[in-house]
This record gives structure tokens, sequence and C-alpha cells, in this order.
């Protein structure tokens, strides 16, 4: 039951939508745009931070006397504006250069945004190194929250009035991030973004402005991944070690699992990826209460867990390189 | 088709850099220097409109290079140039692209993980739908790209592609790449198109076939440059032709009387003046021999529109 409710809570869980949205914004980099971004996380902190600045610490509501509606969106609206300003200064200088240099300045960018926010002298704005309390930057969601207090949903999937509101936001939003993609990359305007993933210069001799869609594409992908950024703070509280390179690397295992430019990939991925995760660790855990690893503490035994993902995710990238979603066509080619 | 004569082209006596009566593309003092080579030196070039224009030159010549300086795709070292009355030295690619002038490349660049028909596609130009957010209303781009499609389909027929256009074009050989891309490259009606070696490899039943489409393409008003090293095809519908040997123009002469110029013969001989002059009396006969067949054919092409005055 233990483990069952870890796997499957998963296919629900506001996490999993977090997740998504961060790994369909990187599924526009890299699977349509050929972008190498290694460093959603950082996107995800822009995201999770403008929106909790803006809601803790400016505070429209306690200040301004704004409507918590208001505050709420405002609130994402700087996360998003903070993810594309972010996204933007990364571009300028890379995108005209080869595109291992973008994976080196994101890698390294989300590093400093990471360590900037965590300094002592900026704890009054971003939280220094402990990051905001959940109860901090979730004032004005719980406040604009419309289900009354219990419990929804049922079996594993239950879950209470907030966390269930939470979820409720967080899969809309994935469901509109598919849709969003889904419509870019049938028209004319995602057209030229493959030819981009595929020769720049092809491209470029046909009169497209190649920069420009390189920037629209590292924007729009990052813009996702500060969504994302928001969703997983909400639940929770906002920490500043989440946003470290290993989440940027959970979320391409997400995306390779899925498949890289597929629509529903990176969503079918996110979701497999925290339920493999869980249920593996939730069968480590069962496994040590019976005496299983003894030489372990149950806390390293639940770090076993990563292993067995990886190697699951190496069993997939031997017989199913394109993820699960994946042309295989696609692949077989030498290009 | 009357064949165009120099008289028609140039004012002035002929010489490298010779001035044209209506050029499309007017360079000076074009250089480009890698390291201690000079690949391009180019004092001064013009492009007559709305005529075939074939550069040639042996290997290593800058050909190549002349090309990417003159589409923004490489920064020279000094020199402008314009097109049509416009300058275009120090303009990025893509607007150089926009602006009417299409290239291809010598080692091709098809987008292998579209499909035929969607490279096709990305040749047209001023597509609505190519904009981030009128990309989200299909109503903004439908009726144009239901055209494109209906011209690119058009054009694969021309380029015997169109069994193939929903491949991958990563599944291309190497010459249907080539057709591919000329294919791209003429969806934009592009004023001047440049073709860098636009037949290698390609098989020659078709190459008859493409040439009378690059032919169509003049009568339509259209101008191509290409670089191309088999003479035959040079001769057989160029009007006008550059030589260039290590990065210079050496000389410029209509197709019949190019290879009788000495700085020609030099140009591909130059380096070889020891080897054995058999294969240039080889040359001599095979330069007959092309005489005389060029002849036939322009006799052949008379009698065409005389029949063709005849019937309309
Ligand atoms: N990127 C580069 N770096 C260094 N040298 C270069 C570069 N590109 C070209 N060259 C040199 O410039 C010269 C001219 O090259 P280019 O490609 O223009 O010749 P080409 O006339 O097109 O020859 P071909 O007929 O073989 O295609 C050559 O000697 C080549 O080695
Ligand atoms: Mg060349």
């Amino acid at each position: 039951m233990e483990i069952l409710n870890a796997f499957f809570s998963a296919f629900v869980d506001s996490s999993s939508a977090a997740f998504a949205l961060a790994a369909i914004g990187l599924g526009v980099h890299f699977g349509y745009g050929g972008l190498l971004n290694f460093g959603q996380a950082g996107f995800m902190a822009m995201g999770a931070y403008g929106f909790s600045i803006w809601t803790a610490v400016v505070a429209p509501t306690e200040n301004w006397g704004w409507h918590p509606i208001a505050s709420f969106l405002s609130a994402i609206v700087v996360g998003i504006i903070a993810a594309s300003i972010y996204a933007f200064i990364l571009g300028l200088p890379t995108l005209k250069l080869r595109g291992d240099y973008l994976a080196i300045v994101t890698i390294a960018a989300a590093e400093i945004v990471r360590f900037s926010v965590r300094t002592t002298e900026l704890t009054p704005i971003t939280g220094g190194s402990q990051g905001m309390t959940g109860a901090s930057i979730k004032t004005d969601i719980q406040e604009i929250n419309p289900l009354p207090s219990g419990q929804y949903g049922f079996w594993v999937f239950e879950a209470g009035a907030y966390d269930t509101w939470v979820r409720i936001i967080g899969w809309s939003l994935v469901a509109v991030a598919v849709v969003l993609v889904w419509a870019l990359f049938r028209s004319p305007w995602g057209r030229v973004v493959k030819g981009i993933r595929e020769d720049e210069d092809a491209v470029r001799s046909l009169g497209k402005n190649v920069f420009s869609y390189k920037m629209q594409v590292l924007v729009l992908g990052g813009v996702l991944g500060g969504l994302g950024g928001i969703m997983y703070i909400l639940p929770r509280a906002l920490q500043p070690d989440f946003f470290a390179t290993p989440t940027t690397f959970y979320l391409w295992t997400a995306l390779l699992l899925g498949g890289a430019a597929t629509v529903f990939g990176p969503v079918i991925g996110a979701i497999l990826f925290w339920a493999l995760l869980n249920g593996v660790r939730s069968i480590i855990g069962v496994a040590h209460e019976y005496g299983f690893f003894f030489g372990l503490s149950s806390t390293q035994a639940a770090q076993l867990s990563f292993v067995f993902v990886g190697i699951a995710l190496m069993v997939l990238v031997v017989f199913r390189p394109q993820g699960i979603f994946g042309n295989k066509k696609e692949l077989s080619f030498n290009v | 088709m009357s064949k165009v004569t120099a008289a028609d082209l140039i004012s002035g006596t002929n010489g490298p850099g010779v001035a044209k009566k209506d050029p499309i593309i007017v360079a000076d003092g074009v250089t480009r220097q890698f390291g201690g080579l000079k690949a391009v030196d180019v004092d001064h070039l013009e492009i007559p409109r709305n005529a075939i224009t074939a550069l040639i030159g042996p290997n290593g010549a800058g050909k190549t290079t002349l090309f990417n300086l003159l589409t923004g795709f490489d920064k020279p070292n000094t020199g402008t140039w314009s097109f049509d009355g416009t300058n275009l030295a120090g303009i990025p690619s893509f607007k150089a692209a926009r602006s009417g002038m299409v290239r291809t490349f010598q080692l091709t660049k098809s987008l292998g993980r579209l499909t035929v028909l969607e490279n096709v596609l990305l040749g047209a130009s001023d597509q609505k739908g190519e904009r981030f957010w009128a990309s989200f209303i299909p109503g903004i781009w439908r009726e144009q790209e239901n055209a494109n499609r209906e011209k690119a389909l058009e054009l694969l027929a021309r380029f015997k592609l169109d069994a193939k256009k929903d491949d991958y074009a990563a599944s291309l050989s190497g010459g249907q790449r080539k057709l591919l891309e000329m294919a791209r490259a003429l969806m934009s009606d592009p004023q001047l198109v440049m073709l860098d070696e636009p037949m290698a490899g390609v098989n020659p039943a078709l190459t008859q076939s493409l040439l009378d489409h690059v032919l169509g393409l003049k009568e339509d008003g259209m101008t191509v440059l290409f670089v191309e090293h088999d003479m035959h095809m040079v001769r057989h519908i160029s009007d006008w032709v550059v030589v260039m040997a290590e990065g210079k123009v050496v000389a410029e002469d209509v197709p019949e009387d190019i290879m009788k110029n000495q700085a020609v013969v030099d140009a591909y001989l130059g380096s070889h003046h020891d080897t054995d002059l058999g294969s240039i009396t080889g040359q001599i006969e095979m330069e007959e021999a092309l005489q005389a067949e060029l002849a036939e054919e322009r006799a052949d092409a008379d009698t065409e529109a005389a029949t063709d005055k005849e019937q309309s």
C-alpha cells in the first residue's frame, strides 16, 4: 500500500506538474530548438524567487491593499518576467556562438543565481540560505482557494484542500503549456525553429533572423521553467538548494524518458520520473525495515533509489533511445 | 532564345572587372585573408542583371569564399559591395537573403529531420505564421501556407523529388540534397540566385532538365550566378563567365571565348607547366569538339525560336 501510494501519487502530485512544466520548457529548448540548456534549475529559480519576493517582500496585499487574486497573478507575472530577463541576458552573448557556449553559460549562471540568493546580505529579500517559509509565500494562494477545507480525491490520490488547489493550478498550467507547444510547433514558426535545430546557416540563407528565433525559444522555454519553479515551491517552501544542478539533470532525465521533441513526452517523463523514484525509494524503505541493506542507514538506503533509477534510464537509452513518445525514425539518421 | 553577346552586357573594352551595362552586383576592393593566404582579392567586379554568369576557377581559387562574403556568411577584411543599388557590406546574411539574393552551399545543408516538403516550405518568404504571436492563429497564415504548399509541390515535381516529399531530408542521397537545396532557394522567387556547384553529383539526364529550368528562370527576369567546374555546363547555359585564380578575377568573357584567354589557360595550368603537354592538346581538341556541338545547338535553338514565333 505504501509502495503503491508512493508510485501512483506521482501521477497527480503537483511536484510532477512542476517538473512537467520545466521539462516542457527544456523540450522546447533542446528537442525543438536544439539549444543546450544545462541550467534549467536557474530559470526555475528566477520564477520561484520572482514569485516569492513579490508575494512575501513586496506583498501588494498587505502594503498596497491589493486583492489577493491580483497579487497572486501579478506574482506569477513577476516570475515570468524574471525568467524572461534572465533568458535574455544569457542569450545575448551566447546565441551567436556555437551551441556549447550556451551550455556552459547556463550551467554556470544557474549556480551563480543559487549562490547569490543564498548570500547573507540578501537575507531580508531572498531569505538567504534558509529561503522562505511556506507560510510567507502561500498567503495569497490560500486566500483565493475556492475549495472549502476537507479531503478531496480518493484512494492514494486523496489530498487536503490546499494541496488539491495547488494541483488544479499546476495541472491546468501543464495543460496550457502542452496546447501552447503543440500550436507553436505545427505552425510555420515552429518549422523555422526546427530548421534552426538542423542547420542554422541554411535557415539564415533563406532570410530568417536566426538569432531572434533562438532568443524567442530560449525565453519561451525559460518562462516554462520559471512557472515550473513557482509550482514546485507552492506546496512546500522556497529552498535555495533545490535549484542546484541535480534538479536540472532530473529534468533532463524526465525529458529523455518521455522523448525530447514531443508534446506529451516531457509530461509523461516527469510523472514517470517521480513515480519511479518514489516507488523505488519506498520499496527500498520497506526492504530496509525487513533487514536488507543491513550495513546502511535508512537515509543511505534511500539514496540507492537514484542508483536504480539511473540503471532504469540506461536500460531505456539502450532499448528505446528516442524516449517513450519519440519517433525512432528521427533518431536513425546521423545528422 | 537568342544568345547574348559581349556587347549586350558590357560597356567599354573587355578585361577583368569590366563595367556592365546593367549590373546587379557591384563589388569593390573586397579582400579576405586567412592567415597568410589572401583567399579573395577582388579589385572590382560587376555581375550583369538578368543574365546567367558562371564563376569558374581552379580549386581553392576563392569562389566559395567570395560567395560567402557577398551573402554575408563571412566578413571581409576590406571592401564594399552593393546588390541592386543598395549597399550590402556589413549586412547580416539573413537580411541579404531577404533583399532578394538567395544562395546554395557547396556542401549541402539540408535540414535532416524535416521532411523534404518542409524544407522547401521554409524557403518561402514573408510567411506571416513565422511570427511568434501570429503562429497561434492559423487563420492568419493558413491560406498563405496552402499557396506555398502548392508552389513547393510544383518545384519538387520539377526537381523529381515529389515522390519523396514526406520523407526526412536526411534520407536523401547526395545529389538529391543538391536538388532539394536548389528547390528551397527558388521558393522565395529571389532576384538573384547564387548556386555553388549546383550540378555536382547530379545525374546528367536530370541536369539537362534543370539547366532548362535555370534558363527558364532567366526568362522570368531572374539573375543567376553559379560556380561550376563542368565546362560543358558552363558553355551550355551561361551568358558570361568570370574566372578567378588565387583570389583575383583574372578574366571575363562570353563562354565561347573564355578558354582562349591566356590568363585563363595560365590560371588552370599555371602550376602544372612541367606536366605532360598532351593533356593541354587534349583540352584544345575537346575545345573544338565543343565548339562544333555548340554551334549545332545554337542552330537548333534558332530554328526552335523561329517555329515558336510562327506558332504565336
Ligand atoms: N575558413 C577558412 N580558414 C582558412 N582557410 C580557408 C577557409 N576557407 C577557405 N580557405 C582557403 O581559402 C582558399 C579559397 O577557398 P574556397 O573555398 O573559396 O575555394 P573555391 O574556389 O571555392 O574552391 P573549390 O573549387 O575547390 O570549391 C583555399 O585555399 C582555402 O584553403
Ligand atoms: Mg568552392
